[in-house]
């Protein structure tokens, strides 16, 4: 049954004899979680203590673990090497640590992930921790080996986006940057820290991090290379001039890795990859058409233009020329600028391989953080960065006028939110998702605030409509206590005073809504528990989204007539 | 050098705590020199003292000593670096002891050995096999160790045999939450949090807050800082991942319910038939009977559906006092409430007898409320007084009393007078036989009355937990007694224990059977109302949780399909109860209307519903004195 399906951390510590340690790395590098069993106090023999359950197959998954051995042996590695130590003998300690035993994880990547899909969709994490560790600076916390290589695969990686152009969203936020691409159809979403110094704090503990970020390595090392062979690509990723000029294989030099500058070059991000096979001038062939059965003409036509409108998205900067100024983030910006086809340089002090010049008549758009640009040069946008960003969401080139240096910039919004019926959406969305379909947002803008506004009310009227129906009922009690007393009053008062009966229109539609809603009350008083318990949470989460979104309404509301307010003031 | 303290090189904190420092040669303790110096003596000594900075403490015997000249000067020399004693020097010219002068003979005659001038064979052999084993491409120059990790195309060959099992029960951890709006460097106005809202955030457990973060507004990009929790965020994560239970969702509506997406509200509630094609079933809230000044407790209807008897429950009126309460007409000719005094008075009548029993404290008293068909009264008034007594004296549990006259103006007929108070009687169908319940812990609870014979049993030898209340079977001789948890069938004719119905109840308040005698319905003090078939099983059929509060009495309609419940949150609510003759069908429940119209008092709403015996129209009593007619 299910007690002997679950086996207890402690217990299967015991069955591996490894130390918690040991154990805790191999769970990590096996991808073994704990279960929660489906009756905890039958598993936990009575006991409703808090307790970790593994299950049972897993810990004798992980008894034929060659890795474990591995692990013995470092042990063993360890006491010889503190043993050679104690006793001065330098010779021995030379000896050893030329054989030090060390494990390959390639196995376990192609355990865990038996296809490639499968790995891809677990790259989220993978990513965001290796361009964490790519950012730490290279004293203690962990080996420089590790945050070399983690800075490695994530330039490969980003070399990858831009030569795919897969990158679909962008988001600043006050955590770090959010990045989104659509690698092979997944979404694969990661996070990078703005490029400051980390204050490392000290309740973390590195050791497990350090696992997670040696195994997540390895998975992305082999995902780069199967990423650029999908691509034609070179791995080691290679250069593109470069590589035409050195292309004799005789060089030797299998690794474009091996020199630093190389890795810098590369992790400039202005230069093409070199392929394996010359680009044979695609321009894809027209894809033949097959359409799928079951699917309508229209299926068919919406599948089509969105095919169109993201090949347009994947060229949005396509011939534009981009400077970037010296106090902007280089990194993000060169890779979303190159991830849409543009092109883009910046100071020579700042990062080599620029490209162009700041005197470049031909460059289009000159990204600035300042608030004002001395000596500006005509035929050029100054604009700040979150034009970039707010662009790639939009899939459009925006407007630039609310981006110009020291202006008050438009709120950023985030491109993962996707708005569902009744939930709150900022006017900044309504206007971008008004621009998208092609209106034009300046004249409507005002007509559309008051759309907005009257949606709200709508909102409004809705919520009440739904209190009103459980008012109604008390309104009937109350009408039934008017009737109740008027009757006791006639009574009382025997001389009947016959008025003219008010003719009460009765509202058919309402009559009937009533009915309906008395009728869906009746229904949910016969639902079975579970059900109505379900049922109630369901609703209770809806109604407290209505109020969330009206909250929300409300500030804006508020804000928006401060403004205004503060506005006619200072005119 | 004397040493008059034996304890040797240690460290003399060790006696610190002991009024002695060691041991003299003897044995004996050496006891520390009494020092009762305070911090102002020393000052005073310091300033007075011209030695004192040469006075120091010898460790081992606790004396203070002061240094001579010689020993000062060797401290300081000391202290400089100096050699210790004065007269050394160090720079003394340098004497060369071994010989400088070259002498004519040798130290030593020895010849040189053979093996100093010839190459050595162990070694020759040494470095030959080392050279045959490089010839041989045995011994390798070591090779410089390669780090970088090599990377090859690892799913070149997809097998689909090797997704195993594990794969396909792996639960994958849910991805990070993507960030909405609000984490925005610069989130539209309203997402930012409010003075209040911060502070609300700030106090709340850092579990339980809805973002981990204060939403923050920066001007442009360059004013971002670094995010401080960054790490923590990551390393939350990996915990997460590999600490963190995870179960597989067994329940398709929990994932549904968890990710909202894929189950509609409305699919939940039951396809039911629509209330309209069930009518009839009272609507609408017809007449209101006041009268009563408090709790109506009960209520009675005449088989024809003409009169009706209300019960109150108010501090024991004279009886007498009580029936002189006269019949007001009620605004139809319908009904008549007759204000019974006492804890409960019991109903019925039947068609070929016009009886009501009433209780009042210990007594049922059986009334002929003279009113309808004449015919039928005088026949019940003769039936009554046809009783012969018997030769022999029976022992009975109750006394039966004839009524006085003055008692007989007014229409008591016979007073059974009971040992104790008496909860609650029931007529049985053929209105001969009636049972009461007397509130008691013996076996004396349940008697069983005749009203020809003027006799009464107990038929209980046992009692078997505090009875509720009793009911006949319409049709067949079964007696139904319920006690706070379970509800017992007795055969009346075998003498024996049928069946007993478990209702899940904690506390049973009252009963009502079909007319068909197959369906039982018990209302409960915990809120529930059971619907026991009695062919289908001991265990409810159906347990309906429609009240909010507990139901105080339930009603079965004699032709409809309909019955009743009334509950101490004020309402009544009639619900559908479908028999169907067919065995193999399930009954239909549908609940059709909730009535509302009593006034909460004293915490209690409605305290018996009624059925009209004819026409689909609910009667209610209420704790705040109305009876109600629903039609």
């Amino acid at each position: 049954g299910s007690a002997t399906n679950y086996i207890t951390r402690n217990r299967a510590r015991k069955k591996l004899q490894l130390s918690l340690p040991d154990f805790r790395r191999l769970c990590i590098l096996k991808g073994i979680y704990p279960h929660e069993p489906k009756h905890k106090k039958k598993v936990n023999k009575g006991s409703t203590a808090a307790r970790t359950f593994y299950l049972l197959k897993d810990i004798k998954f992980l008894l034929h673990e060659p890795i474990v051995n591995k692990f013995r042996e470092y042990k063993v590695f360890v006491r010889k090497l503190r043993k050679a130590y104690g006793k001065s003998e330098w010779s021995t300690v030379d000896r050893l640590k030329d054989n030090k035993p060390s494990y390959k994880l390639d196995h376990i990547v192609k355990e865990r992930y038996p296809t490639f899909i499968d790995a891809l969709r677990d790259l989220d994490d993978a990513l965001s921790m290796c361009f964490l560790f790519s950012t730490f600076p290279r004293t203690g916390k962990c080996h420089v080996q590790t945050i070399q290589l983690c800075r490695r695969l994530a330039v490969e990686f980003l070399n990858y986006v831009i030569a795919s152009r897969s990158l679909r969203k962008v988001f600043l936020s006050i955590k770090g940057i959010y990045y989104q691409a659509e690698v092979l159809g997944q979404p694969v979403t990661w996070i990078t820290p703005y490029t400051f110094a980390h204050d490392h704090p000290t309740d973390v503990d590195y050791r497990v991090m350090a696992t997670f970020t040696e195994f997540y390595t390895t998975l992305l090392g082999f995902v780069n290379f199967r990423l650029y062979q999908s691509l034609n690509l070179l791995y080691p990723p290679k250069i593109n001039g470069q590589a035409d000029t050195e292309l004799k294989p005789a060089e030797g030099k299998e690794y474009a890795m091996d020199s630093e500058s190389y890795l810098e070059k590369l992790s400039a991000l202005s230069a093409s990859l070199a392929r394996v096979v010359a680009p044979t001038h695609e321009d894809e062939v027209e894809m033949d058409e097959f359409p799928v059965e079951g699917e309508t003409a229209e299926q068919m036509d919406a599948r089509k233009k969105e095919q169109e409108a993201l090949e347009k998205h994947k060229k949005l900067f396509e011939g534009l020329r981009f400077f970037l100024n010296r106090e902007v983030p280089r990194e993000p910006l060169a890779f979303i600028i190159r991830c849409f086809g543009g092109q883009v340089s910046w100071d020579k002090s700042l990062c080599i391989s620029a490209t162009y010049d700041v005197s470049d008549p031909s460059i289009t758009h000159q990204i600035v953080d300042r608030p004002r640009v001395e000596q500006q040069v005509v035929g050029r946008y100054y604009l700040q960065p979150q034009w970039v960003f707010d662009s790639v969401n939009a899939k459009l080139c925006l407007p630039v006028a609310d981006y110009f240096p020291g202006v008050l910039l438009p709120p950023h919004l985030s491109p993962f939110v996707t708005e569902q019926e009744g939930d709150y959406v900022p006017p900044e969305k309504l206007k971008l998702l008004a621009m998208q379909r092609g209106e034009n947002p300046d004249e409507e803008s005002e007509e559309e605030e008051d759309e907005e506004e009257e949606e709200e009310e709508d909102d409004n009227d809705k919520e009440e409509g739904e209190e009103e129906e459980e008012e109604s009922e008390k309104e009937e009690e109350m009408k039934l206590k008017k009737m109740e007393e008027q009757k006791t009053q006639s009574n009382k008062a025997l001389p009947v005073k016959v008025t003219a009966g008010k003719l009460r229109l009765e509202d058919k539609q309402r009559l009937e809504q009533e009915q309906q809603s008395e009728e869906k009350r009746l229904a949910i008083m016969m639902m079975k528990k579970r059900e109505k318990y379900l049922y109630k949470k369901i609703m209770f989460g809806k109604k407290r989204k209505v109020r969330e979104a009206n909250k929300l309404a409300a500030k804006r509301k508020a804000h928006d007539t401060a403004v205004k307010e503060e506005k006619k003031k200072s005119k | 050098q004397d040493i008059r303290n034996t304890v040797g090189n240690i460290p003399m904190e060790w006696y610190q705590d002991f009024p002695h420092i060691g041991y003299n040669l003897e044995g004996k303790k050496i006891y520390k020199p009494i020092r009762n110096k305070d911090e102002l003596d020393m000052f005073l000594e310091k300033m007075e003292n011209p030695d004192y900075w040469r006075t120091v403490q010898d460790k081992m015997t606790g004396a203070d000593i002061k240094l001579t000249d010689e020993q000062v000067d060797l401290v300081h020399r000391l202290q400089r670096g100096q050699f210790g004693d004065v007269h050394f020097n160090p720079y003394e010219p340098a004497v060369d002891f071994f010989t400088h002068e070259v002498m004519i003979h040798p130290v030593t005659n020895r010849p040189a050995d053979k093996r100093s001038f010839i190459p050595s064979l162990i070694e020759k052999e040494k470095v030959s096999k080392l050279v045959h084993a490089i010839k041989m491409g045995w011994i390798k120059p070591r090779k410089p160790k390669d780090d970088t990790p090599t990377y090859y195309d690892l799913w070149a060959h997809e097998d689909p045999n090797s997704i195993l099992g594990r794969h396909k029960m792996h639960v994958p951890a849910p991805k990070m939450k993507l960030p909405g709006h609000e984490e925005s460097y610069n989130p539209p106005p309203e997402y930012l949090l409010s003075e209040e809202e911060k502070l609300a955030w700030e106090q709340q457990e850092p579990a339980e807050r809805k973002l981990n973060f204060v939403p923050q507004q920066y001007r442009c990009l360059r004013a971002v800082p670094a995010y401080s929790r960054f790490i923590h965020e990551r390393f939350e994560r990996c915990l997460d991942l590999y600490l963190c239970p995870r179960q597989r969702p067994a329940w398709v509506w929990l994932t549904a319910c968890l990710s909202q997406v894929n189950v509609d509200p409305e699919d939940l509630i039951p396809k039911l038939p629509k209330p309209r094609d069930l009518q009839p079933f009272p609507t609408t809230q017809a007449l209101v009977y006041r009268g009563h000044t408090s709790l109506v407790r009960c209520l009675s209807i005449s088989p024809s559906g003409q009169w009706l008897v209300s019960g109150k429950d108010s501090p024991p009126r004279p009886r007498h006092s009580g029936h002189a309460g006269h019949c007001w007409p009620g605004p139809t000719s319908l009904g008549g409430a007759v204000p019974g005094p006492g804890p409960g008075p019991g109903p019925p009548q039947h068609a070929t007898i016009c009886l009501v029993a009433i209780c009042v404290e210990q007594s049922v008293l059986l009334v002929n409320p003279c009113l309808g068909d004449k015919l039928l009264y005088g026949a019940t008034d003769q039936l009554l007084e046809s009783y012969v007594a018997p030769e022999e004296e029976r022992v009975q549990p109750v006394q039966w009393v004839t009524a006085t006259m003055e008692e007989h103006g007014r229409g008591v007929r016979l007073v059974v007078q009971h040992s104790k108070a008496v909860k609650q009687v029931t007529w049985h169908g053929k209105g001969d036989y009636f049972a009461s319940v007397v509130s008691d812990n013996s076996n004396m609870q349940v008697l069983i009355h005749q009203t020809s014979k003027r006799w009464s049993q107990n038929p209980f030898r046992k009692s078997k937990g505090l009875v509720q209340c009793v009911l006949f079977h319409p049709i067949r001789p079964y007696f139904f007694v319920a006690t706070q948890r379970y509800v017992r069938v007795y055969n009346l004719l075998k003498q024996e224990l049928t069946k007993k119905l478990m209702t899940n109840c904690k506390w049973v308040s009252s009963m009502a059977i079909h007319p068909g005698g197959d369906n039982i319905i018990c209302g409960s003090y915990d809120s529930k109302l059971a619907w026991f078939d009695l062919d289908l099983s001991t265990r409810p059929y159906q347990l309906l949780r429609h009240h909010k509060k507990a139901l105080r009495s339930v009603a079965f309609h004699k032709h409809y399909p309909l019955f009743a419940s009334g509950s101490d949150d004020g309402t009544v609510i009639v619900c559908h109860g479908m028999v169907y003759n067919d065995l193999l069908q399930n009954p239909l429940l549908v609940p059709v209307k909730v009535l509302k119209g009593h006034v909460l008092t004293l915490d209690l709403g409605v305290l018996d519903v009624l059925f009209h015996p004819t026409q689909p129209w609910v009667f209610s009593s209420g704790a705040d004195g109305t009876v109600r007619l629903y039609t």
